[in-house]
């Protein structure tokens, strides 16, 4: 008799999708979080199987700081139209003019915080009842004792002392008016297998996170793009080297590695050999132990 | 790791219960640390906070620790996940809290585990948490435990001791409902048996844990014999190309569906037939649990969410009236004659508290008829009427039909784990 058992990432892409239709089921106006990165790549292609074939029903929407790194947007537009869905762009720019937020000073300024504001906004004024996001609980230990359906408070704020339980696999998306969820398909997924997954789905990423050369400097050990976003201090300079990205986000925090990668087989040897977690290269979290944890409690993704 | 052994994988969960002196969090640090699956940052930042707390070496706990409160007091307040593979299998640990208010955490752990590791300190023996763990796993029905006897640096690796606590722990178990115990006396703090065998207990000549995690038999665990499919979301295009397409989104819960099966629609109690079964990438000869697919029938039959596909000559029961074993999780005890609204697959709908007919004591295992009060963390047994019909099968023949969870309508927090007897 054959055996009836799938692989690892068969039954994690199962839990997935049936998460993602939980949503659909539960939720009157849920939205996709898209941010052009591979994890919210990996979701939305998941989104896409779950439906099929009927297309994803429901919007995704990209927040735009402003400070992105041109080969994600490009990607981000082409990929929607791929996969049949409607974007939404909720702008961080749009959130300085209106006085919503103020812009960072200095050298280490970033838009990365003043996003939660930018999301918040976009979520009451487009009304979604659900925000779902590509985050994993092996990124970071605050995310550990994430839920996949994760209780937002009329403010946003996530309160991680008073969380629902969550049993087996029954999501409670019960809420009062104002409030909404954040939900997150691939809690499961460790970085590994989200390289996996792309593998043997064919997944097509942007060319940010292959080998490039691109001109960069150098900034307390992390290698930064060079961009009209950032300003080199006296002591540093440009240069040119072969990189890749091993995250997508902003270009004033997304750290680039020295990398031949081309292949995502090469990525793979690469992450299986590496000795530095993906977020290592984040500055947004090492502001402060539980920097992560602040900035999820306020509403960030 | 190659590409071709990690695609071969599979998925094993589990959890691990004890309270901080038990050894839990270094156990899982050295699991961990020893399988190479911390990384360098991991281990610079928990080496800092080691030192800025003046501990001696690196404090694998640490690593365990996510929210600043569980940091500050040392403790671990909530269920936390994390993640390790080897060349054989993806693990997925469930890490709760052992104190006995935080049976809630530990049974929310147990809900998706296939294995529960119990930390016994070979310096106390089979003591209460021992116990509470236990019967938790046995409720739950976590298939495969595996009795960790730590610190056996501490009692002179000896084999008497561990041998003693075998029989006691046996013994105690044999109340229980546990099909497949092991039992490995450790050293978590050096690395005894954990991943490596150990040198100081020649005496032993069983596999360690990692070996045992990575081998043991899981692929029985589900239940590929009685076919349900709880109807999650119905998959409808209206799109040119498939105009009539009306198929039925879910995730088989048991069983194995193939086109042409006899198939009824509960609790409707209509016939039809599988049509096909299609995914993004086409369509299958066949479906089973944990599969996410959709389904399409012979007839246009009215289905919807919550409806379950069954084979004919295999039913669930279907009733209004419910009996469960259920863990209270609110600081709000249950109300007897109280309403909640409940989840049970994809069903919802709204049930009432008819009778409690008693309480455990969880540390005893003594059933308390005249206690009938649950509050947070307490288990007992109660009957539920619901308003309407349910499809299920008792929790210890599937976990999926037989699990259900209460909601209190106000807060709309869930507040019942209910295991259907």
């Amino acid at each position: 008799m054959r055996a009836y058992n799938l692989t690892h990432l068969r039954e994690l892409e199962s839990e997935s999708m049936f998460v993602l239709r939980e949503v659909a089921a539960q939720f009157e106006r849920p939205v996709l979080l898209f941010s052009g990165g591979k994890d919210s790549i990996v979701v939305s292609h998941l989104a896409r199987k779950a439906f099929w074939p009927a297309p994803i029903p429901f919007k995704l929407m990209h927040v735009d700081t402003g400070h992105n790194f041109s080969e994600a947007i490009e990607y981000r537009d082409w990929w929607a139209k791929e996969i049949n869905a409607t974007l939404v762009v909720a702008s961080v720019q749009d959130s300085i003019d209106k006085g919503r937020v103020a812009e960072e000073k200095g050298y280490n300024a970033s838009r990365n915080v003043l996003q939660t504001t930018t999301l918040l906004d976009a979520i009451e004024e487009n009304k979604f009842d659900c925000a779902i996001g590509g985050a994993r609980r092996d990124e970071e230990k605050a995310r550990a004792k994430e839920r996949f359906f994760s209780h937002r408070d009329e403010f946003g704020q996530w309160d991680p002392k008073n969380q629902r339980p969550e049993l087996w696999n029954i999501f409670n998306g019960r809420k009062h008016i104002g409030e909404h969820f954040r939900v997150f398909p691939i809690s499961n997924w460790t970085e590994m297998d989200v390289w996996q997954y792309i593998l043997i789905e064919k997944i097509p990423l942007p060319g940010l996170y292959f080998t490039h050369k691109r001109k960069v400097f150098n900034r307390d050990g992390v290698i930064y793009s060079m961009s009209n976003f950032m300003k080199l201090k006296p002591e540093e300079k440009e240069e040119e080297m072969i990189v890749r990205f091993r995250t997508v986000g902003d270009m004033t925090c997304t750290g680039a590695v020295l990398s031949e990668a081309s292949t995502v087989e090469d990525i793979i040897a690469e992450v299986a050999a590496a000795r530095t977690t993906e977020r290592g290269s984040r500055q947004d979290d090492k502001r402060s132990e539980a920097a992560m944890e602040d900035r999820k409690k306020q509403g960030y993704f | 790791m190659t590409t071709k052994s990690y695609l071969d994988m599979e998925l094993l969960r589990f959890t691990t219960a004890g309270s901080v002196d038990d050894g839990k969090s270094t156990l899982i640090g050295r699991l961990l640390y020893d399988s190479k699956s911390i990384f360098q940052d991991q281990l610079e930042a928990i080496e800092h906070t080691s030192k800025q707390r003046g501990e001696e070496g690196v404090n694998l706990a640490l690593l365990t620790d996510g929210l600043r409160a569980e940091r500050e007091q040392g403790i671990t307040i909530d269920v936390a996940y994390r993640y390790f593979a080897t060349p054989k299998r993806k693990f997925i640990i469930a890490d709760t809290p052992g104190h006995i208010q935080y049976t809630r955490n530990m049974v929310t752990g147990a809900s998706t585990a296939n294995l529960a590791i119990i930390l016994v300190d070979a310096r106390n023996g089979v003591v209460e948490q021992t116990r509470r763990h236990s019967f938790i796993a046995s409720l739950l029905e976590i298939p495969h435990i595996i009795v960790c006897i730590n610190k056996m640096d501490l009692v002179n690796w000896s084999e008497d001791v561990f041998e003693t606590i075998k029989s006691d722990y046996t013994s105690f178990a044999s109340k229980l409902d546990v099909r497949d115990i092991h039992f490995i006396p450790i050293s978590a703090l050096k690395g005894d048996n954990v991943v490596d065998p150990s040198q100081n207990m020649l005496w032993y000549n069983g596999s360690t844990l990692l070996y045992l995690l990575e081998n043991i038999h899981i692929a029985s665990d589900v239940n590929h014999i009685d076919a349900r499919f709880p109807v999650q979301y119905v998959v409808r295009p209206y799109s040119d190309k498939y105009h009539d397409y009306r198929g039925y989104a879910g995730r088989v819960a048991g069983g194995i569906f193939r086109p042409g099966d006899e198939v009824e629609i509960l609790p409707s109690g209509f016939s039809s037939k599988v049509k096909s079964i299609d995914t993004f990438e086409g369509p299958l000869a066949e479906a089973f649990a944990p599969m996410s697919v959709c389904i399409t029938l012979e007839d246009d039959i009215d289905i919807s969410r919550g409806d379950m596909i069954v084979r004919k000559n295999n039913k669930p029961e279907i009733s209004q009236d419910v009996d469960l074993m259920i863990c209270w999780m609110n600081e709000k005890p249950m109300q007897l004659n109280g309403k909640y609204a409940f989840k049970h697959t994809t069903r919802e709908a709204r049930c009432v508290i008819k009778d409690v007919k008693y309480k455990m004591d969880i540390s005893t295992m003594s059933r308390l008829s005249d206690d009938k009060n649950l509050g947070k963390n307490d288990i007992g047994r109660i009957t539920i009427r619901t308003t309407i019909p349910v499809m299920f099968d008792s929790y210890r023949k599937n976990r999926i039909t037989g699990s259900i969870i209460l909601i209190d309508e106000a807060t709309n927090e869930t507040v019942g784990a209910g295991m259907i007897v």
